[in-house]
């Protein structure tokens, strides 16, 4: 097994699965391409989190990485739950493998995401109806699997220029005639 | 708890009989069939011996077989091999989209030594069109590479064709044959390729023991430095246990393989029908018919690949996936993204690939525990939450 015992325990049983359909705060961070999605919701009663649940596409690092940061976030202040961060979910879950990483800082991300989004309806209370907060998406660089920063398709680590292919959605060098991917040709730009 | 083993992509049992053919040389006869002493002359003779079964196995000569270390070296070998050796005649390489990795990537280092790649689509069912193939030589392509049988989605390429196309256009063509040889029938006198890769652990016979078949009268350059081994195209102390491995089982294979097949496909088959009977919005992945015998692939919509294999790996059912979650380098599929599906499907990869020994009762096993499986990741999903919403709209 390539998992602590911890991961496995809350990979078979995680906590808090589901939706809550009057949420006050709902995150999601993720996508399909970098392969793990998460979407939290969360009830806040007396700056407390009252309720938190969760639904989780992804591996088993990133199921069981949901259940620990809903369970550590469970009757927190909004100040504390903030303050879970990805490296003490993992230190909570007994380590992860290196790769599976970036997993864990979707699900403190996905939190914080609900709480903003609490936070914003707070303040648009009087103003307007209240919006998803939807994170842009995170994607890793395809020749040094370091981060890519923001909506810059650019990798710090290689300082190289990247670009999505239409056809597949996978980034790849920019100015490179055909995605190495799936070998579209890439339209000039 | 009862385990089951259906994953034959990543590596077969070791047949018996090929392992007791392996002991002596692991045991007392321990010799360099370099040397000549009468122990090392054993040793060499039976170097030999497994030359002459696994050129038998692909109806090739002996003297046309280079062992090796594993079918990546193999690929790697014929790719930098070929291309190096004929770079005056051209600098293209062609190359389909769904090559393995040790393919696609040899083909990228060429690349920083002025080569450069033209990639050719398949169709959704991981086909490559030989006309295709066709188009996408040019003047300057000097070789082409397209596999014989894709492992992750089990379908068979029409590479006598291809083969053909490439030879009318002096193009050199390779095969990686890793995944189809000893499971299927193989004649490189049929199939008029140039090099061709196979490894023992596909068919039965131990890791670390492969081969290059490479047509007489080929120019390829060495692929390691040293001495006279493998005709000084391959140098290194002879991996003498694992060669002799790779003929037995070679042996076995040309003897079995019917008969494997004949087992193995009805209960491939059978579980073709029933797994997307037992789950909803299930895609079979690859070729219905033209796929190796023993080997089926889904896609599971909705949930991913890894979090189904650790729970089947809880029923004691080992299967493998090529989801992004599960490679290391967590990229999904380009096999399965080069067929068209997009991301979220292809993170639901798993692949099914039986092995001799596998039984009807496994298959029902599997068939039983499978869509609780997938019943529980779905609740736990986003996207299969918001099908349903969509759904009822």
């Amino acid at each position: 097994m390539i998992y602590s015992e911890k991961v496995m325990e809350h990979f078979q049983n995680p906590r808090n699965v589901g939706v809550i359909k009057d949420a006050d705060g709902v995150g999601e961070v993720g996508n399909p391409v970098c392969g793990d999605m998460m979407t939290f919701y969360i009830k806040v009663k007396d700056n407390r989190l009252a309720d938190i649940k969760f639904q989780t596409f992804g591996c088993g690092a990133a199921i069981a990485v949901s259940s620990m940061v809903s369970e550590m976030a469970m009757g927190k202040t909004i100040e504390e739950a903030l303050k879970i961060s990805n490296k003490t979910v993992a230190e909570e879950l007994g380590g992860l493998p290196k790769n599976k990483l970036h997993c864990s800082n979707l699900g403190a991300d996905a939190l914080h995401k609900a709480i903003e989004n609490y936070k914003e309806r707070q303040k648009a209370a009087k103003k307007e109806a209240p919006k998803k907060s939807v994170s842009e998406e995170k994607c890793y660089c395809p020749y040094c699997d370091g981060p890519i920063e923001g909506l810059e398709n650019y990798c710090q680590a290689c300082q190289i220029e990247l670009e999505l292919c239409p056809q597949c959605g996978q980034l790849s060098k920019k100015g490179e005639e055909k995605c190495p991917r799936c070998g579209a040709k890439k339209a000039k730009a | 708890m009862k385990r089951i083993y259906m994953d034959h992509i990543a590596a077969t049992p070791l047949h018996p009989l090929a392992l007791e053919a392996m002991l002596p040389y692991l045991k007392e006869n321990f010799a360099n069939p370099q040397s000549p002493h009468s122990a090392g002359q054993e040793a060499a003779a039976a170097v030999d011996e497994a030359r002459e079964k696994v050129a038998q196995l692909i109806h090739s000569l002996p003297s046309e077989i280079s062992f090796t270390a594993s079918g990546s070296e193999s690929n790697n070998f014929a790719l930098k091999g070929l291309a190096l050796a004929h770079k005056s005649r051209g600098t293209n390489i062609v190359l389909s989209a769904i090559e393995h990795q040790s393919v696609l990537h040899s083909a990228r280092s060429l690349e920083k030594l002025g080569f450069s790649i033209t990639l050719v689509g398949v169709d959704k069912y991981g086909i490559v069109d030989p006309a295709e193939v066709e188009k996408a030589i040019s003047k300057q392509t000097v070789l082409a590479s397209v596999m014989l049988a894709n492992s992750e989605v089990g379908t068979i390429e029409p590479v006598k064709e291809i083969a053909q196309v490439c030879r009318s256009h002096n193009v050199l063509f390779h095969t990686d044959a890793v995944a189809a040889v000893g499971n299927i029938a193989v004649d490189v006198r049929e199939l008029e390729v140039d090099t061709l890769s196979l490894a023992a652990n596909q068919f039965y016979g131990p890791k670390g023991a492969a081969a290059l078949y490479i047509k007489k009268g080929t120019r390829i350059l060495p692929f390691i430095d040293g001495g006279i081994q493998e005709g000084g195209r391959r140098a290194g102390t002879e991996n003498v246990s694992g060669i002799v491995g790779l003929g037995m089982a070679a042996e076995i294979a040309g003897r079995e393989m019917g008969s494997r097949r004949e087992c193995l496909k009805p209960l491939r088959d059978r579980l073709i029908q029933l797994l997307p009977q037992k789950v909803d919005r299930v895609l079979l992945t690859g070729h219905p018919e033209i796929r190796l015998p023993h080997h089926a692939s889904f896609c599971i919509e909705f949930i991913e690949g890894e979090a189904m294999l650790l729970n089947l790996d809880l029923k004691g059912i080992a299967a493998s996936s090529g989801s992004a979650c599960t490679s290391k380098a967590l990229k999904a599929s380009h096999v399965l993204l080069a067929m068209g599906l997009d991301h979220a499907t292809a993170q639901g990869s798993l692949v099914f690939s039986l092995v001799e020994g596998t039984t009807a009762e496994d298959v029902n096993y599997l068939l039983e525990v499978f869509p609780p499986i997938v019943e529980r990741l779905r609740k736990m999903s986003p996207l299969y939450t918001k099908y349903l919403e969509e759904k009822e709209r």
